[in-house]
C-alpha cells in the first residue's frame, strides 16, 4: 500500500459546547440533543447514533427544554422567554414565540401531544394548544411564589406536577389550580441547605410524583395525599434530571457528581405482586454535571456539562450480545467543521463564532526509500525535523449572535465561503509573498441568505451553496468578483434541505443528498436535472461485489458511524474513509477480506517472505493511530494531513468537576 | 431462522395405528384442539398443550373408518366416514357413534374437507364434489363421475382463494399425474396434466400446495429425493379452447431424502418446507425443515425409531407418528432474509452447519468429540444393519450394571464398570456415573466389609462426578481412612462441605508418618521442592547451631538492624519443611479447595492446637519459599498460589488466635511470623513510594507525547 508523510494537527482547539437537554423520540427512535450555545442536534438511533440533522445555535438561545409533541414535532424553550418550534424538513426554525413569563426553565408536551406547557421565571405555568401550523396560548395556572423549574404530566392528561424551589405542586387541569403542595425537607444531612431546588419531577400513572432535588434526594410522593412515601439520598451534591421509560418500571438520575443511577420496579419477594422502587446500577460515565437523562427502551441517554453524549443499553433489556449492546459516548459532531485547501496546504477551522486558516509546515528531511514513484523520507513510526511549523494565518470572526453553520476554503487556497443562519460570506484572499490580505466580496445575490453546505469545484471555479429552502446555486468565481451562473429549484412540493454535496473531478457534475436519503445528480454544464434514487441505479460492479460477499464481521462490528470520504486523486481505485477512531483506505485492486483473515494490523508484517505478504494482503488497510480523528483527507500523492482532537485537551478546557474524595489521596 | 423446538408425545400408549399409519390429524374449531383419526375404529381429540385427549369415539367392531374425522368449522360438529358410504356427525356431548346422526351416501367417499370460514365439502372417489348441506339434505342423491376409469385419486387440499373455496385433488392414471381445480364460485372445474420432465419413472410419494398469489404452487417429492414444483394457474386463462393444458414442473430442492423410503412433504411458509424421511439411503429418518428460496438446510432432528411417512402441519405443530407414538414438534420461524443468510443479522449461525450438504446430528454427539464428525455417517450405515436391535438394550446398561452392584463380588464389579465406562457417553453420563457411585456406596454402608475401593477411584478419575451427585462417598472414606482417595475427591470436586473440608484437614494433620510412607499420594504440587528438602537438610543442621548464638530479640521497633539479619534466618526457615513431603502434597490439596470463611471458621476450631501449630508452620515456610522470587510462586505444577497460603494463614490465626496465644510451642513460631510480615511491609511501603515515582514519570512520557501540537510523521500501511 505504500507509505505517508502525515501531518499530525492536534491544534484544533475545538471545545464542543456541553449537553443541556435531550430528548427521546419512541415513535422514530430519534433523539433530539441541546447544547449550551443553542444548537440542536438530531441523532438517529437506528442508524448507529448518526447525527443526521442540526439545528445552529445562537447567542441569546440558551435552551433550557426540549421536547416533542404530536409525533415528530420538535419544540424548545429557554432563558430568552421564547418557544421555539423546529421545522425538521427544512432545517430551520419555523417560528419563535414569546411567553411572556420571562425565562422559561421547563417545558412539557401533554401525553396526548395536543398541549404544551411550559414552566417560566415569574412562577407561572402556560398551557398552550398545539395547532397544526403554530402554537396558541390558552390560559395561566395558579401563578406560584418562584420559578418553575420542573414539570410532569399525568398519562392521564388531568394533573401536572411542576417542581419549584423548595415544594413540589400538583394541579389540575381543569380548574388550573394547585390540588397539593407538597413541601421538601432543606435538610441535608443534619445541615441546612440555603435552598431546596426541584430539578426534576415524574408524574407515574399510579399517581406517585417522584422528585430530584439539590440536596442530592430521590423522593417518592403520593399525590393524591400530598405524603413523602420514601427518601433516597444518592448523592452529595445536586440530583439535576430524571426520566422514566414507558412501561413506568425504571427510571434513571443524573447527578452533579457525574454519576448516573438506574432505579427499578422490582418484587420485594419472588413471585409476589407487591413492587418496591429499588437503586438498582450506578453509572460513572462522566466526569461533570449529568444535566439530562431520557430513558429509550432499551438503553439509558446521559448528557452534561462534559459535552460527551452517553447511551449506556441496558442489559437485561438487549437480546443478543453484540455491538449495539456497548457503551457509546459521542463527543464530536458528525458534520465537517475542518476544511483543506490542497494546492496550499492550508487548513480551516470553524468555530462557532470564528474560522482559523492555518498553513501547515514542511519538512525537508530527504533519504528513506522510495515507495511508488515517490520518496518517503524515514520508516514507520518516525517524526520528521520540521523545516517549517504551522502557521496561523488569519482568524476570521463574525458579527452578530448567530453561530456559523458551513465553512469552506477552495482547492486553490484563495476563496472562504461561510454561511450564519440569516448571511452568506464569501471572502478572497490574496498572497503577496507572506503577506495575506483578504477582500471581502460584497453584493451577495438575494437568493443567497444562507447555505447549508458548501462546496468548491476542483479548480476553484466554481461554488456550489445548497441552501436551506432545499435549491442549489452555482456561481462562477472570477478574479475578484463572481456570477450567479444558475439554481437549481427544490422538486415541487418538498422543502427538504440538502445536507451532503459532492462535486466530480471535472466539475460538470454535482451529486447532492437530502434528508431523506435520496441522490440527486445535476449535470453543470447544461443545467439539467438528472434524478437519481439510490435503489433504481445500478450500483458498481465493486460494490456488488462486495454486497455479495459481505463485508468483514469485524468491519460491520465498529459502532461509529464514518464521517468523510475522499478520493486518490492519482489512483482511482483507492478510497479513502474515516471515523472518530479509524481511518482506512480501500484499495479496489485487491481481494476483499475474508472473516478468516486479520481485518486489523497494526504491526509491520517480520520475517515474512513477500508471497505470505501478497497473499495475505486485502482491500481494508486500516490505521487507528490517530484519534479522536476529526478529518483526514489527502493533499498530495503520498501526503496525508489528520486532524486530532485529544480528549484530554477539552476536559481541561472545561470547568473544574465537584471534587470528590477519593479513597488514599 | 427455522426452529424445531423440544418435541413430545400425545398418547404414551400406542396407538392403533395400522401398517398405514394414521388416517389424519385435522383442525378443531377450538384452538389447539386437533382429530386424530387412526388407521382404525377411533378418532380422539386431543388438546395439545395439555397434551391429553378429551375425548374419543369408535366405531362398532366390524366397521373401518376410511376417512379422517373433520370437523365442521360453522356448526362445531365432527364429521366421519366408515365403509366408505357411511357419514356420522355428532358432538362432543354424544359418547356413542352408533347413536348419533347417520347418513348412508350413494357412492364411495374419498374425503371429506372443513376449512375455517366455509361448509365442509365431501369429495367423492369418482372426483365429484358436494357440499355438506346439499348432500344432508337429499344423501341419496346420484353422483356424477368426474374422473376416468382407471385414474385413482392420490391427494387432494382444500383451499380459500379471495374468499372463494377452491379444491385441488391430483388423480393418476398409468404413471401420469393430473390435477384438477375446483371452484366453487364459478363452479369451474379445470384438469391440468402435470408433466413430469425427464425423470418420467420416478414416482411422487408426497405432495403439499400452498397458494402464491394468483397460482397453487403444487410441490411434489419425488422417489428420487428431489423436490419439484408445479405452478398451477387459479383462474384458467381459456377454459374453453384448450381443453386440458399442461403443466410442468420444476427442480426446487435436489435430492433432500433418500428416495426409497416413505417420505413425506409438508409446506410450512412461503420459504420453507418440512421434509419426513432417510436423509442417506441407510441412515435412520430424519425431520428436515428447508428454505427454498437459499436451498439451505435450516434446522433438522433425527427420528430413530422411524416414522410412517405422513407428516402434517398446522399453526405452529408438526404432527408425525414416531415409532408407533403420535409426536408433536413445535415449529418456529422468524422472517429469514438475504441479510441474515448472509450473517449480517444479529442472529448468529453457524457458518460450517448450514453450508454442510449432510448434517451432523447434534442431538447425539453433544460435543463430546469422541467420535469425529465426518466418520459418524458411514458409522451409521454399518451399524443400522446389524445392531438396530441391540440399540434398545443399550439405555439399560447402566441398570445391570446396578444390579450387579447389588450382589456380585468387587472383582466382577470392577470389571463390568470398566467396559461400561469404555462405551458410548451419553447425554446423562454424569447423572449415570452418580447413580452407580450412589449405588457402591449404599452397598458399603449395609456391608461393611465391602470397599470397591478400585472402581470408586476408577468413576472419580471420570472427572465427572462432583460431592452434590455422591454425598457421602467421602464420609466413607474418611471412615476407611482412604487418604489417596480423599486427595482426588478434594483435587476433583468443585462442592466440598467445609466441615468436609476440615475432616480431611484433620485426618491429613494427625496421620502418622509411618502410615504416610505406605500411601501412595499424588506429588504433583510438591514434587519440585522435596528435593531441595533433601538438599538443604545439611544446611539445616547448620542453621541451628548459628541461631543458638542469636540473642533473641524482642522488640521489633529496630527494623533495619532486623532487615539486615533477615537473610540468614529465612536460610533457615526455608531449609526446615516441617512436614514430609506426602503429607505436604495432602496439605496442599486441601489449600487449593474451595471454601467459604464464615463456614469453615468454625471447624478449623475443633482442630487440636498441636497440628494447628503444624499446619501454620507449613504455611509460614510455603510463605517464606514464595518470597525467594520475584513471581511470588512456588515451583511445582499446580503449587498453592501465595493468595491462599495468604488467607489459610489468616483464617488460622482468625479460628485459634486465643489457644495460639497460650501454647509455648507457637509462641516462636508466631514471633517469627510476625516478624517476617514486619520486614514485608517494610518493603511493601517502599514499593509503593517507587511506584508513585514511576507513575509520575509515565504520566510526564505520555504528556509529552500528546502536547506536541504538529509533527509530520511517516506512516506506512499493512
Amino acid at each position: 500500500m505504500g507509505e505517508f508523510k502525515v501531518h499530525r494537527v492536534r491544534f484544533f482547539n475545538y471545545v464542543p459546547s456541553g449537553i443541556r437537554c435531550v430528548a427521546y423520540n419512541n415513535q422514530s427512535n430519534r433523539l433530539a440533543v441541546s447544547r449550551t450555545d443553542g444548537t440542536v442536534e438530531i441523532y438517529n438511533l437506528s442508524a448507529n447514533y448518526f447525527q443526521e440533522k442540526f439545528f445552529p445555535g445562537h447567542e441569546s438561545r440558551a435552551t433550557e427544554a426540549l421536547c416533542w409533541a404530536k409525533g415528530q414535532r420538535l419544540f424548545s424553550a429557554g432563558l430568552n422567554g421564547e418557544i421555539i418550534e423546529y421545522d425538521l424538513q427544512a432545517l430551520d426554525i419555523k417560528y419563535s414565540m414569546d411567553a411572556f413569563g420571562g425565562p422559561i426553565w421547563s417545558m412539557a408536551a401533554s401525553p396526548s401531544g395536543s398541549q404544551l406547557l411550559v414552566g417560566c421565571e415569574d412562577g407561572s405555568v402556560k398551557l398552550f394548544q398545539i395547532n397544526p401550523d403554530k402554537i396558541q396560548f390558552e390560559r395561566n395556572f395558579d401563578r406560584q411564589k418562584s420559578r418553575i423549574l420542573s414539570l410532569s404530566w399525568h398519562p392521564s392528561g388531568t394533573h401536572i406536577a411542576a417542581g419549584s424551589i423548595d415544594y413540589i405542586s400538583v394541579f389540575d387541569i381543569k380548574s388550573g389550580s394547585a390540588v397539593h403542595k407538597m413541601l421538601v425537607d432543606r435538610q441535608y444531612m443534619g445541615v441546612s441547605k440555603r435552598k431546596c431546588i426541584i430539578w426534576g419531577v415524574a408524574f407515574l400513572s399510579d399517581g406517585t410524583v417522584i422528585s430530584v432535588d439539590s440536596a442530592g434526594k430521590v423522593q417518592f410522593w403520593d399525590s393524591a395525599t400530598g405524603t413523602l412515601v420514601k427518601t433516597h439520598l444518592v448523592a452529595n451534591a445536586d440530583v439535576q434530571s430524571i426520566a422514566v421509560s414507558d412501561q413506568e418500571d425504571s427510571f434513571v438520575v443524573g447527578t452533579a457528581e457525574g454519576t448516573v443511577f438506574h432505579f427499578q420496579l422490582v418484587s420485594v419477594t419472588s413471585n409476589s405482586s407487591e413492587k418496591q422502587w429499588v437503586r438498582t446500577k450506578p453509572f460513572q460515565h462522566h466526569t461533570h454535571d449529568v444535566r439530562t437523562v431520557a430513558h429509550s427502551p432499551t438503553a439509558l441517554i446521559s448528557g452534561g456539562t462534559d459535552t460527551h453524549l452517553v447511551i449506556r443499553p441496558l442489559m437485561e433489556k438487549v437480546e443478543v450480545k453484540n455491538y449495539d449492546a456497548a457503551l457509546r459516548k459521542i463527543t464530536f459532531p458528525h458534520r465537517r467543521l475542518i476544511s483543506c485547501s490542497k494546492k496550499r496546504q492550508l487548513l480551516l477551522f470553524q468555530f462557532s463564532h470564528h474560522l482559523d486558516l492555518w498553513r501547515l509546515g514542511s519538512t525537508v528531511a530527504t533519504g528513506g526509500k522510495t515507495s511508488g514513484k515517490f520518496l518517503v523520507p524515514g520508516k514507520h513510526g518516525d517524526t520528521l525535523p520540521l523545516s517549517k511549523d504551522a502557521d496561523h494565518l488569519l482568524q476570521l470572526k463574525t458579527k452578530g449572535p448567530e453561530n456559523i453553520i458551513c465553512s469552506c476554503v477552495s482547492p486553490c487556497g484563495s476563496w472562504i465561503a461561510y454561511s450564519t443562519a440569516s448571511r452568506f460570506f464569501l471572502r478572497r484572499l490574496n498572497y503577496e509573498h507572506d503577506n495575506l490580505s483578504l477582500h471581502r466580496v460584497s453584493k451577495m445575490p438575494a437568493c443567497l441568505r444562507s447555505a447549508v453546505q458548501i462546496m468548491f469545484s476542483e479548480d476553484s471555479t466554481k461554488l456550489f451553496v445548497a441552501s436551506n429552502q432545499g435549491s442549489l446555486h452555482i456561481l462562477r468565481l472570477l478574479e475578484g468578483s463572481f456570477k450567479h451562473l444558475h439554481t437549481f429549484q427544490a422538486q415541487s412540493g418538498t422543502v427538504e434541505s440538502m445536507c451532503l454535496l459532492a462535486v466530480s473531478p471535472d466539475g460538470n457534475w454535482l451529486a447532492a443528498s437530502g434528508t431523506s436519503a435520496g441522490v440527486h445528480v445535476y449535470s453543470v454544464k447544461r443545467l439539467k436535472i438528472f434524478e437519481y434514487s439510490i435503489p433504481d441505479k445500478q450500483y458498481t460492479e465493486w460494490s456488488r461485489a462486495i454486497q455479495k460477499q459481505g463485508f468483514h464481521h469485524h468491519w460491520l462490528q465498529r459502532d461509529t458511524p464514518i464521517t468523510h470520504i475522499g478520493f486518490h486523486p492519482k489512483r482511482p481505485a483507492h478510497i479513502l474513509l474515516h471515523d472518530a477512531y479509524m481511518f482506512c483506505i480501500i484499495d479496489k485492486s485487491l481481494p476483499l477480506p475474508n472473516d478468516k483473515t486479520l481485518l486489523y494490523n497494526p504491526l509491520p508484517p517480520t520475517n515474512e517472505s513477500d508471497v505470505i505478504r501478497r497473499r495475505t494482503a486485502h482491500a481494508f488497510k486500516i490505521s487507528k493511530k490517530y484519534k479522536p480523528l476529526l478529518f483526514m483527507d489527502l493533499l498530495d500523492e503520498g501526503t496525508l494531513v489528520a486532524v486530532e482532537r485529544p480528549l484530554d485537551d477539552i476536559i481541561a478546557q472545561l470547568p473544574p468537576p465537584i471534587k470528590k474524595k477519593k479513597f488514599g489521596t | 431462522m427455522a426452529a424445531l423446538e423440544e418435541e413430545f408425545t400425545l398418547s404414551a400408549v400406542p396407538l392403533g395405528a395400522g401398517p398405514d399409519g394414521l388416517l389424519g390429524v385435522e383442525q378443531c374449531d377450538k384452538t389447539d384442539q386437533f382429530l386424530i383419526t387412526d388407521g382404525g375404529r377411533t378418532v380422539i381429540l386431543y388438546k395439545v398443550s395439555d397434551q391429553k385427549p378429551l375425548g374419543s369415539w369408535s366405531v362398532k367392531q366390524g366397521q373401518v373408518i376410511t376417512c379422517p374425522a373433520v370437523c365442521n368449522f360453522q356448526t362445531g360438529e365432527y364429521i366421519v366416514v366408515h365403509d366408505s358410504k357411511v357419514l356420522r356427525l355428532w358432538t362432543n356431548e354424544d359418547v356413542n357413534l352408533d347413536k348419533v346422526f347417520k347418513a348412508t351416501l350413494s357412492a364411495e367417499v374419498y374425503r371429506i374437507h372443513s376449512i375455517p370460514g366455509t361448509e365442509p365439502l365431501v369429495l367423492f372417489k369418482e372426483g365429484a364434489v358436494r357440499g355438506l348441506e346439499a348432500l344432508l339434505a337429499e344423501p341419496q342423491q346420484k353422483i356424477e363421475t368426474v374422473i376416468s376409469d382407471e385414474e385413482v385419486i392420490k391427494w387432494t387440499k382444500f383451499f380459500m382463494v379471495f374468499r372463494h373455496p377452491a379444491l385441488i385433488f391430483i388423480t393418476e392414471k398409468h404413471g401420469n399425474y393430473f390435477a384438477y381445480v375446483q371452484k366453487f364460485n364459478s363452479s369451474v372445474l379445470s384438469k391440468y396434466t402435470l408433466l413430469l420432465g425427464q425423470e418420467e419413472n420416478f414416482v411422487i410419494q408426497s405432495f403439499t400446495a400452498s397458494l402464491d398469489r394468483k397460482f397453487i404452487s403444487l410441490l411434489s417429492l419425488s422417489s428420487d429425493g428431489c423436490i419439484y414444483e408445479t405452478l398451477i394457474p387459479i383462474h384458467p386463462s381459456d377454459p374453453e379452447k384448450n381443453q386440458q393444458p399442461r403443466v410442468v414442473r420444476s427442480l426446487l430442492l435436489k435430492t433432500v431424502v433418500s428416495g426409497n423410503a416413505r417420505n413425506a412433504l409438508s409446506v410450512l411458509d412461503q420459504d420453507h418446507v418440512a421434509v419426513l424421511g432417510p436423509p442417506l439411503p441407510a441412515s435412520k429418518e430424519c425431520l428436515s425443515i428447508w428454505n427454498t428460496k437459499f436451498q439451505t438446510l435450516q434446522v433438522s432432528k433425527e427420528l430413530p425409531q422411524g416414522t410412517s411417512g405422513q407428516l402434517w402441519y398446522y399453526g405452529e405443530h408438526l404432527f408425525m407418528l414416531h415409532g408407533k407414538i403420535l409426536t408433536v414438534i413445535p415449529y418456529k420461524c422468524e422472517m429469514s432474509s438475504l441479510a441474515g443468510a448472509l450473517g449480517k443479522l444479529k442472529h448468529g449461525q453457524d457458518s460450517g452447519t448450514q453450508t454442510m450438504p449432510h448434517f451432523v446430528n447434534w442431538e447425539t454427539s453433544q460435543g463430546y468429540g469422541l467420535e469425529s464428525k465426518n466418520s459418524e455417517p458411514s458409522k451409521r450405515i454399518l451399524r443400522r444393519r446389524t445392531i438396530e436391535p441391540s440399540v434398545q438394550p443399550e439405555v439399560p446398561a447402566s441398570q445391570q450394571l446396578l444390579s450387579i452392584i447389588k450382589k456380585d463380588s468387587e472383582k466382577h464389579i470392577e470389571i463390568e464398570l470398566r467396559k461400561f465406562l469404555a462405551t458410548k457417553r451419553t447425554p446423562d453420563f454424569h447423572t449415570v456415573i452418580g447413580d452407580i457411585a450412589i449405588g457402591l456406596l449404599e452397598r458399603c454402608k449395609t456391608e461393611p466389609s465391602f470397599y470397591p475401593r478400585n472402581s470408586l477411584m476408577q468413576l472419580i478419575q471420570m472427572h465427572v462426578l462432583s460431592y452434590s451427585l455422591c454425598p457421602g462417598l467421602m464420609e466413607v472414606a474418611l471412615e476407611k481412612t482412604d487418604i489417596q482417595m480423599l486427595q482426588l475427591c478434594l483435587q476433583q470436586f468443585p462442592d466440598i462441605p467445609e466441615a468436609v473440608t476440615c475432616a480431611c484437614l484433620k485426618m491429613f494433620l494427625s496421620i502418622g508418618d509411618d502410615n504416610l510412607q505406605e500411601i501412595d499420594v499424588n506429588m504433583e504440587s510438591v514434587s519440585d521442592y522435596s528435593d531441595a528438602v533433601q538438599d538443604e537438610k545439611m544446611e539445616e543442621q547448620m542453621g541451628i547451631l548459628q541461631n543458638g548464638f542469636n540473642p533473641e530479640e524482642d522488640n521489633c521497633d529496630n527494623c533495619d538492624k532486623e532487615l539486615s539479619k533477615k537473610p540468614q534466618k529465612t536460610v533457615e526457615e526455608t531449609t526446615s519443611c516441617p512436614v514430609i513431603p506426602k503429607r505436604a502434597a495432602l496439605l496442599n490439596a486441601v489449600l487449593h479447595s474451595a471454601y467459604s470463611e464464615s463456614f469453615l471458621l468454625p471447624h478449623l476450631k475443633d482442630i487440636p492446637a498441636q497440628h494447628i501449630t503444624l499446619f501454620l508452620q507449613y504455611l509460614y515456610f510455603l510463605y517464606l519459599k514464595c518470597n525467594e522470587n520475584a513471581t511470588m510462586t512456588l515451583p511445582g505444577i499446580h503449587p498453592p498460589t501465595l493468595n491462599q497460603i495468604m488467607d489459610w494463614i489468616c483464617l488460622l490465626l482468625d479460628a485459634n488466635f486465643t489457644v495460639l496465644v497460650m501454647i509455648p510451642e507457637a509462641k516462636s513460631l508466631l514471633l517469627s511470623l510476625y516478624k517476617f510480615v514486619k520486614s514485608q511491609i517494610c518493603i511493601c511501603s517502599e514499593l509503593n513510594k517507587i511506584e508513585v515515582s514511576f507513575r509520575e514519570l509515565k504520566k510526564l512520557n505520555q504528556e509529552k507525547n500528546n502536547r506536541e501540537l504538529y509533527s509530520i510523521e511517516v506512516l506506512e500501511l499493512f
